[in-house]
This record gives C-alpha cells, sequence and structure tokens, in this order.
C-alpha cells in the first residue's frame, strides 16, 4: 500500500467513510429502484408533506382549534370554499362548533402521527429486546417469550388494544385514566405490535449464535455477546425498517379505529378518527365535508406509508433482485 | 470452427469417443450464447459454445462455479428463465433443432426425450406427494399408461434403481427417504419415459461421499442399459474421471478443452485444465507441490479481451490478449488454445 | 394421531384457564364484586348478607373454581349498566354476530383465494395490476371508512339497502337469523361486505406470495423439467403447495374477522356482541367485560384447535407413520 503524506485524523476518516458510505448508496440497487418508481417517490413526498404539516401545525394552521374562545357559533357548518356558502377563512368549511376543518384535519394529523411513532418505536425496541434475548438465551425463556408471542398473535391488534384499554380505564380511578388515556393508548398498540420485531430479530440472533466466530471469540475469552450484537444489529436492520414501516400503518388506523369507536384519545386532542367519528353524525345530514376531508387525509397518509413498506421491502429483498 | 469433437473414427476407440462412424449424435450444439440484460450490461454467462453427445455417451461437464455449466443445460433443456435467453447458436435433438420451439412442442420433449436431474433431491421432490404419484404422473403425461400399468412400472423402475421392498415405499412420502435414495427416486422419474438424453447437473454434490460413488455408477449404469446419453454436470474432477466417457472443461463461460477423458486428465493440452488437473491431490506418486493457479476466474462481467484466461496463464503471450482462440484440435483432443495453433509452432511459444 | 389431538386439547384447556384466570382477576379485584353481581341498587346489609352467602370470604382459589364453575354454565353476574344477567345479554347478541361473521369469512375466501392465486400465476397482467391496487387500498381504508361510505353510496345516494341495523330476522328457538328473508339479506350484505374487505385484501396477498415462493421452488423446476403440463404445475402442484401453509393463516383471519366485526358493528348498529363490548368499556362494565374476554378466548382457541387438526390431516410431514424407516 502507499504512504500517504499525513495520516487522517478520526474525523476525517469518519466523515469520509460516511460520504463513501453515502456514493455506496446512491449506487446501489436500493436507490436505484427507488428512483424508477414514481409511485414510491410520490409517496414518499405525499409522507413528507404530512409529516411537516403535523409538526409545524401550530405555526402552520390558518387556525387554533383548541382555543375555546377563539371560536365563533356563527362560523358552524360552513361548506368547503368551492361551494355555495363557502367562506374563503375557512378552505375546507368548518364543523358544528366552527372549527376550520382543514385546521382540525391538520392537528389532527400530530396526534395521529404522534400516537403511531411512539406505539412503532415501543414496540421496536421492546420487541427488538425481547427477541435479543430470547435468541441469544434460548431454552425454556426463550420457549416461554415465544409462547407468549404466539398466543398473542393470534388476537388482533384491534382487540389487544381494546382490551388493555378497557383493563386500565377499570383498574385506575376515572380522573387518573383520563389523564392516562393517550399514554395508555400508545401503550396498547405497541402491545399489538411488538410481535413481529421480536419474531425477526430472534431469528437473526439465532443464526448468528451458531456461526462460528462465536465459538471463536469463547476462546480467545471475549465475551460473544457484544460481537454478535453488532452482527445481528447490522443484519437485523433492513427488515427491521420493513416492519416498522408496515407497523406504522397498521398503527395508524388502529389509533383512527379506536378514536372512531370512543376509546381512543380524549376527545379534546382529537385525532383524525375522532374527527371521522364527530363528523359522522352530520353526514346523512348533508353536512358531509366534516368526516369526508379527513377520511381522505387519513387514507393518503396511510397509503403512501403502506407503499412505502412495499417499496423498501421489495428493494431489500435479496431474492427479488 | 471446429464441427464436431466426435468425429474421429477409430475404430477400437469407437464406443470411448462416442463415434458411431455416421451415427446422428443425440445433442449437437453449435454457438450457443446465454445472455443476461442486467442493471449494469449485458452478462453473457455462455460465449459460443459448441459440443456434442453420441447417443449412449457420457459427456463431463467441468468447471468452476460460475464458468457456465448449468447455465448450459438449462438452455438446452429450455428452462432457461427469464430475463435470461438463448441469443445465439442452436441446440439440435437428434437432428432437429429445439431451441426455437413453441412452449407446449418443447414441454412434450422435456421429460419424454430429454430429462433433466439437479442437485438436491430432498428439494425436488414435492413433499405433498407420494413417491408413486410423482412417477405415474410423469408416465401418464407421455405415455399413455393406465394407472395400473403406470403403477406396475413405478415399481418396476424403483427396484432397478436399488430401493428395497418397492411395493410398500411406492407409497410413501419423500421424506421417508433419505438423501440417497431420494436421488435414485430423482433418477427413477428422469427415466420412466425412457428420454434419449438426461442433462444431470450436480447430482451427487448435495449427497454423503461415501454414497457419492453408489449413485454415479447407477446413473452410469443405467444411462448404458436403456441407451440413454448423459450430459453429467459437475465441478468434482474425480467424478468426472471415474464415469465420463468424453469431458468438456468450461471456464468463463467457454469450452476451453474437450477431449476423452483419459486423454484430458493425463495429457491435458490447455493451460487452465493441466492446472486443475495438477491441482488435485494423489495419494503416493511423486511428492510434489500441488500446483496453484493464481488469481480467480474472472466475474463474468469483466471477462479480458483475447483469450479468457490469459490474465492467469503461465504461457501467455502476445496473441492472447487480442484474439480469442477457436478449438483447436491436438491429437486426441481440442484445446482453445494459441499454444496449439500451428502458425505458432513455428514462431515459438514464450 | 391420537397424542397428537389429546396434547392440543391439554394445551387448549389450558390457554383458556389462563384466560379465566385474568378474567376472575377483572371480576374479583377491580371494583367491587359485589356490585357486580347484584348491581348498584342494594342496601349494605343485603350486600354484607351476600358476601357471606357468596362464599366471598372463602379463599381465593376455592372463589376462583366457582366463577370457573359458573362461567361454564354462563353465569357471568349482572351488568352494570342494564342491570340483567350478563350470560343472556350475550346470547342474545351472538346470532347477530356469528352470521355476520360467517358470510364476511365466505366473502373473503371467495374473494381473496382466486384473486391471490391469479395473481401469482400471471403476476404482469393488467387485471392483476388492478387487483394488487384494490389490494392495497384494501389495507389503507380502516374498516369504519369503508362502511361509511357504503352506507352513503348504497344508502343514502342510490338508496338500495337498508342504512343500519338488522331487519328481516327470524327466530328460530334460540336462534335468530337473517338469512330467511330478502330484507335479511339485503341488511346483513353491507355489513359483511365491509367487513370482508379488509381480510380479503390480506388473503389475497397472502396468497399470492406464497405462490410466488412456491412457483420458485426445485420441485417445480424438477416438474417442469419431467414435462408435466402447465395445469399439473399450477393446480396440481403449486397451488396444493401454497394452500397448506395459507390454512393456518386464513384459519386465524377468520378469529380477525371476530374481533373487527365490532366495528362493522358499530358503524352499522348492528346488534351484536361487539357493540355491547364497546359500550361496557365506556362504561366501565366489568361483569360484560370479563365474559367477553372468555368467550372470545374461547372462540379464539376453537378455531386455533381446527386449524391445527386441518393442519395435520393435510400436511403428510406432520405424521410420523409407524411404517416410516428412513434409512
Amino acid at each position: 500500500m502507499s504512504t500517504n503524506a499525513e495520516p487522517l485524523s478520526d474525523r476525517n476518516r469518519l466523515s469520509a467513510r460516511i460520504a463513501a458510505r453515502w456514493h455506496a448508496f446512491l449506487d446501489g440497487d436500493v436507490f436505484h429502484s427507488f428512483k424508477r418508481s414514481p409511485t414510491t417517490i410520490v409517496a414518499l413526498v405525499v409522507t413528507v408533506i404530512f409529516f411537516i404539516a403535523a409538526l409545524f401545525a401550530p405555526w402552520l394552521a390558518p387556525h387554533e382549534t383548541s382555543n375555546v374562545a377563539s371560536l365563533n357559533l356563527m362560523d358552524a357548518f360552513k361548506p368547503p370554499v368551492w361551494q355555495q356558502g363557502g367562506d374563503p377563512n375557512f378552505l375546507l368549511g368548518t364543523d358544528d362548533q366552527g372549527r376550520g376543518v382543514l385546521s382540525s384535519i391538520m392537528f389532527g394529523l400530530r396526534i395521529s402521527l404522534l400516537v403511531g411513532f411512539a406505539s412503532v418505536l415501543l414496540a421496536a425496541v421492546f420487541g427488538t429486546v425481547l427477541g435479543l434475548i430470547s435468541g441469544y438465551l434460548g431454552g425454556r425463556l426463550d420457549s416461554f417469550i415465544m409462547r407468549i408471542a404466539d398466543i398473542q398473535l393470534t388476537f388482533p391488534a384491534i382487540l389487544i388494544a381494546l382490551l388493555i384499554d378497557g383493563i386500565v380505564g377499570a383498574a385506575l380511578p376515572a380522573d387518573v385514566a383520563k389523564n392516562m388515556k393517550i399514554y395508555v393508548l400508545i401503550l396498547a398498540i405497541a402491545a399489538s405490535l411488538w410481535v413481529n420485531f421480536a419474531r425477526t430479530v430472534r431469528g437473526s440472533t439465532m443464526v448468528e449464535r451458531n456461526k462460528e466466530y462465536v465459538q471463536a471469540a469463547r476462546v480467545i475469552g471475549v465475551h460473544p455477546a457484544m460481537i454478535m450484537l453488532r452482527h445481528v444489529l447490522v443484519n437485523v436492520t433492513g427488515p427491521v425498517l420493513v416492519i416498522a414501516t408496515l407497523s406504522l400503518a397498521i398503527a395508524i388506523l388502529t389509533e383512527a379505529t379506536l378514536s372512531f369507536l370512543g376509546v381512543g384519545v380524549p376527545v379534546t386532542n382529537p385525532s383524525l378518527g375522532t374527527l371521522i367519528r364527530i363528523g359522522n353524525d352530520f353526514l346523512f345530514s348533508g353536512e358531509w365535508w366534516m368526516s369526508i376531508f379527513p377520511g381522505v387525509a387519513l387514507v393518503i397518509l396511510v397509503l403512501a406509508v403502506n407503499l412505502l413498506g412495499d417499496w423498501l421491502r421489495d428493494a431489500l429483498n435479496p431474492k427479488l433482485r | 470452427m471446429p464441427e464436431s469433437a466426435t468425429r474421429t473414427p477409430q475404430s477400437g476407440e469407437a464406443r470411448r469417443t462416442g463415434a458411431r462412424g455416421n451415427a446422428r449424435p443425440v445433442l449437437e450444439v453449435n454457438n450457443l450464447t446465454v445472455q443476461f440484460p442486467t442493471r449494469r450490461g449485458t452478462l453473457t454467462a455462455v460465449d459460443d459454445i459448441s459440443f456434442q453427445i453420441a447417443e449412449g455417451e457420457v459427456l463431463g461437464v467441468v468447471g468452476e462455479s460460475g464458468a457456465g455449466k448449468s447455465m448450459t443445460g438449462t438452455a438446452v433443456i429450455g428452462l432457461l428463465e427469464p430475463p435470461g435467453r438463448i441469443a445465439g447458436g442452436e441446440v439440435l435433438l437428434e437432428g432437429r433443432r429445439i431451441d426455437n420451439l413453441p412452449y407446449e412442442e418443447m414441454r412434450k420433449l422435456r421429460g419424454d426425450q430429454i430429462g433433466m436431474v439437479f442437485q438436491d433431491p430432498l428439494t425436488s421432490l414435492n413433499p405433498l406427494y407420494t413417491v408413486g404419484f410423482h412417477l405415474t404422473e410423469t408416465m401418464r403425461t407421455h405415455m399413455n399408461l393406465s394407472e395400473r400399468e403406470a403403477r406396475q412400472r413405478a415399481i418396476d423402475l424403483l427396484a432397478e434403481v436399488g430401493i428395497p421392498a418397492p411395493k410398500q415405499r411406492i407409497d410413501q412420502y419423500p421424506h421417508h427417504f433419505s438423501g440417497g435414495m431420494r436421488q435414485r427416486v430423482v433418477l427413477a422419474l428422469a427415466l420412466c419415459a425412457n428420454p434419449r438424453l438426461i442433462i444431470a447437473d450436480e447430482p451427487t454434490t448435495a449427497l454423503d461421499v461415501s454414497i457419492q460413488a453408489q449413485i454415479i455408477n447407477l446413473f452410469k449404469r443405467l444411462c448404458r442399459d436403456h441407451g440413454t446419453s448423459l450430459m453429467l454436470i459437475t465441478h468434482d474432477m474425480g467424478v468426472i474421471a471415474e464415469t465420463a466417457d468424453r469431458v468438456a472443461v468450461m471456464y468463463a463461460g467457454r469450452i476451453v478443452e474437450v477431449g476423452p477423458v483419459r486423454e484430458v486428465v493425463k495429457n491435458a493440452k490447455h493451460p487452465y485444465t493441466e492446472g486443475l488437473m495438477g491441482s488435485i491431490p494423489t495419494i503416493g506418486g511423486e511428492h510434489e507441490d500441488l500446483v496453484q493457479i493464481s488469481g480467480t476466474m474472472p466475474r463474468l462481467t469483466e471477462i479480458p479481451d483475447g483469450c479468457a484466461f490469459n490474465p492467469r496463464c503461465p504461457y501467455v503471450f502476445e496473441r492472447c490478449r487480442r484474439e480469442r482462440p477457436d478449438l483447436i484440435q491436438v491429437d486426441r483432443n481440442y484445446a482453445a488454445c494459441w499454444l496449439h495453433d500451428p502458425a505458432e509452432a513455428q514462431g515459438g511459444a514464450s | 394421531m391420537i397424542a397428537f389431538i389429546i396434547r392440543r386439547l391439554l394445551q387448549a384447556v389450558l390457554v383458556m384457564l389462563v384466560v379465566a384466570l385474568v378474567s376472575f382477576s377483572l371480576f374479583q379485584f377491580v371494583g367491587d364484586p359485589i356490585n357486580n353481581m347484584v348491581g348498584q341498587e342494594s342496601t349494605v346489609e343485603q350486600r354484607n348478607a351476600l358476601r357471606e352467602r357468596l362464599g366471598l370470604n372463602d379463599p381465593i382459589p376455592i372463589q376462583f373454581a366457582r366463577w370457573v364453575g359458573n362461567a361454564v354454565q354462563g353465569e357471568f353476574g349482572i351488568s352494570y349498566r342494564i342491570g340483567e344477567p350478563v350470560g343472556q345479554l350475550l346470547m342474545e347478541r351472538l346470532p347477530a354476530t356469528i352470521e355476520l361473521v360467517a358470510l364476511s369469512a365466505v366473502f373473503a375466501l371467495l374473494g381473496g383465494v382466486p384473486m391471490g392465486v391469479y395473481t401469482g400465476l400471471k403476476p404482469r397482467s393488467w387485471l392483476s395490476q388492478v387487483f394488487l391496487t384494490v389490494s392495497l387500498m384494501g389495507i389503507s381504508l380502516p374498516t369504519f371508512l369503508i362502511g361509511i361510505l357504503m352506507i352513503l353510496i348504497f344508502g343514502v345516494w342510490l338508496g338500495w339497502l337498508p342504512t343500519f341495523g338488522r331487519n328481516g330476522v327470524v327466530e328460530l328457538g334460540p336462534w335468530s337469523t337473517s338469512f330467511l328473508t330478502v330484507k335479511g339479506w339485503a341488511s346483513i350484505v353491507m355489513p359483511a361486505f365491509t367487513l370482508a374487505l379488509f381480510q380479503l385484501t390480506l388473503i389475497m396477498r397472502l396468497v399470492r406470495a406464497e405462490m410466488l415462493e412456491v412457483l420458485r421452488t426445485d420441485y417445480i423446476k424438477f416438474a417442469r423439467a419431467r414435462g408435466l403440463s402447465k395445469r399439473a404445475i399450477n393446480f396440481g402442484h403449486a397451488l396444493k403447495n401454497t394452500l397448506v401453509p395459507v390454512i393456518t393463516i386464513i384459519g386465524l383471519q377468520i378469529g380477525t374477522l371476530l374481533a373487527f366485526s365490532i366495528i362493522t358493528e358499530t358503524v352499522f348498529q348492528w346488534p351484536g356482541m361487539g357493540l355491547l363490548i364497546i359500550q361496557a368499556i365506556q362504561f366501565v362494565d366489568i361483569p360484560i367485560m370479563a365474559a367477553y374476554l372468555v368467550l372470545i378466548a374461547f372462540f379464539f382457541v376453537l378455531i386455533n384447535l381446527t386449524v391445527d387438526l386441518i393442519y395435520y390431516a393435510v400436511d403428510p410431514r406432520l405424521r410420523v407413520d409407524r411404517s416410516s424407516s428412513a434409512h
């Protein structure tokens, strides 16, 4: 190897490595398949837009929907701006309390995405840790954990979320329960999602555990767990990302459903599901915009996330390349 | 282009070289090229190869992984998966062109005229069906037999391939059989419609070493008995030396040497073959260092100009880097190497 | 074979006991069990007397055993909110839910399996693209939204079908059925279809994925090498091998239908168990919650058991014959 004039500092080396990784990514199959799929690009753009709208809702939204004092009942029941009776102040119309539908959607998105991300994150962390433990230690602990996972898999997300919600609601006094509602919700949805993460990570761990470098590490005297961890995490990142994306779609849908049923987020902080429920009462008397627009927003969001997840799964699948 | 590597009529050696005077070869492959379009360009897996297999002959096709041997077999039987395709040349079965047949026509030939056997006997059989069903289904597809007749023939075949108690075992499922037994079943399936040619793609690689010899002998014996030609694809030179009549050595998608097996093994004419033979350890004999060919076979997207082996060849000279050599006859072999071009002999190789 | 069945039955009983334990804990320790039993209208003396009489001062295991005994007979106490015995309430509403779920299952299977097979066999045809797009919508649209849209389109705008409730019911002893009248069918069709759509797309995607996987296997390659007909390969081999692992999952999906029926019943005001449980959760009506838990668990365990048995019957690898001897 030729000798360089000066040794690179640690920092330069790290940024050089990152630059190299980035170039490899751009050159690789994953990005290539991304560029060639217009639907995926659109999906990503849509997701980003929704994300920004939700994140910056307090600044971007035309109206403050949660401030009761700012509402004017005279503004109530206004149709979207392109219909007769519409008001340019309220592009998508207003609801029965005078809240702007567009603003409500943006704040609702906030809640929906918050609950969605939080529950997926919780499920991913919990599932990964459990999968690592289960795969590495094996034996009775592993069987036990997997048995629970199996049993839980037979119960669909909605049911588990409902149950946890119900039990916590019953076990805690009413006012405490109300404040905790959103945390309980996140916990409940996460509880229905962790199994997929755990299974994948466990599988990967078991594969790594049987490899020879683990035994070699023992011979040298190094704790194999540390070395294995790095390998497992590297191998498992792809599938976990795919599962996380698809789980996000499920989480958003589950939260929306629970809120629609009235057992989700409290009404003071309505999510998209809550909005649809409220608007549902007025659907048949002709004020369709109150539930249809939040519905459309929900569908577009979930569709975009699903498309991303699908693409990610196909792009990372070595067999399909 | 040398026409046929088999048409050197030598009376006593007729059987070994596979020549029957003017008998038409069972399989004739001329200038076959198989390509895959990929994102990074067109990948040529098999590059302009030609060979023949005579009736009742065993042709070994040997080479490293990635040399194109399996691809050749798959192309001959018409099972190339898109986007792979035959980009040039032709395949003739008993004088009839088969590489451009419509699907249905080719399907009728498969199993009936040409059979193919794959590496892993466990995954070659459908776990949900009995062994007997596999056999009767195949036979009744190609031959006009009643269920009872087919079943009887199946039992006979199982006995012929060496499965004990065939009457009981015919109704068992694949997972009841061991690896060696399964490969016997697979052989029975390939033979059941009496094809003219069987292509065996690494038939013993997945088996225990102790069984490999049994199975390969079985293949050889049954093919002889049924008059079936055998194209034996493998990376194991030992198997070839034991079993084949002739052998074709492939490298980077090309055939570099073809000839009677004894000649190729003892008097290799191509530097690559020479290296291959030298790298086989022998018990007893002189203690020489194992020959090692430096470097590795090039990736199919990076094949050098001229002779594909030139970067690694100990005898390389300038022409090798420019022009790709055709198969040139040298004694009883054919080798694709400029060393043997009569014109070069005067100039003197390096 | 028998050993297998007995083992699975024991497992099932074990799961049920665990669920019963959870349910019992809910019943006894959350809130006041006396309330659960006699409602909220009784005096202190009545309660104390009842406490003695019901043996609520007995050790826990005995109470649990008693509770299980009662549960098996359908005795779950009295609903907080409605004031009637829970067991009876559930029985009244069971037929509505069961029929809804059954019809949805039929829809989901009859639609999902053929669509999945088709898109697996001809992945590039335009019809497959249509199916795939529909499936994408199917998993992105929440069930309740589908329900709302259907009511809007078929009920309000077109006026073809009734917009809510379970009409045209015929009583047959303890059961009430919608299937014997035209009105009954008109009522059940929309909810059933709404419920089925999500499952249909899931089944379709599942069958398709499995089919594509199977078509890559060596035994299919070998079948082609043997010159078997396209029909024999696609249906005799590929389809059969696809459906075997898919059966288990389809069975589980039926369980999911049970869960999702809650949503559908809410949207369509269908008087089944789902509606009951939602209200129970909102009002923290513990007896109903506890009973529902046990009932649902029972159904799931039953479905799992059936699916396991079917799987066992269909896949020869799971059977260890006496005559087998791999050598």
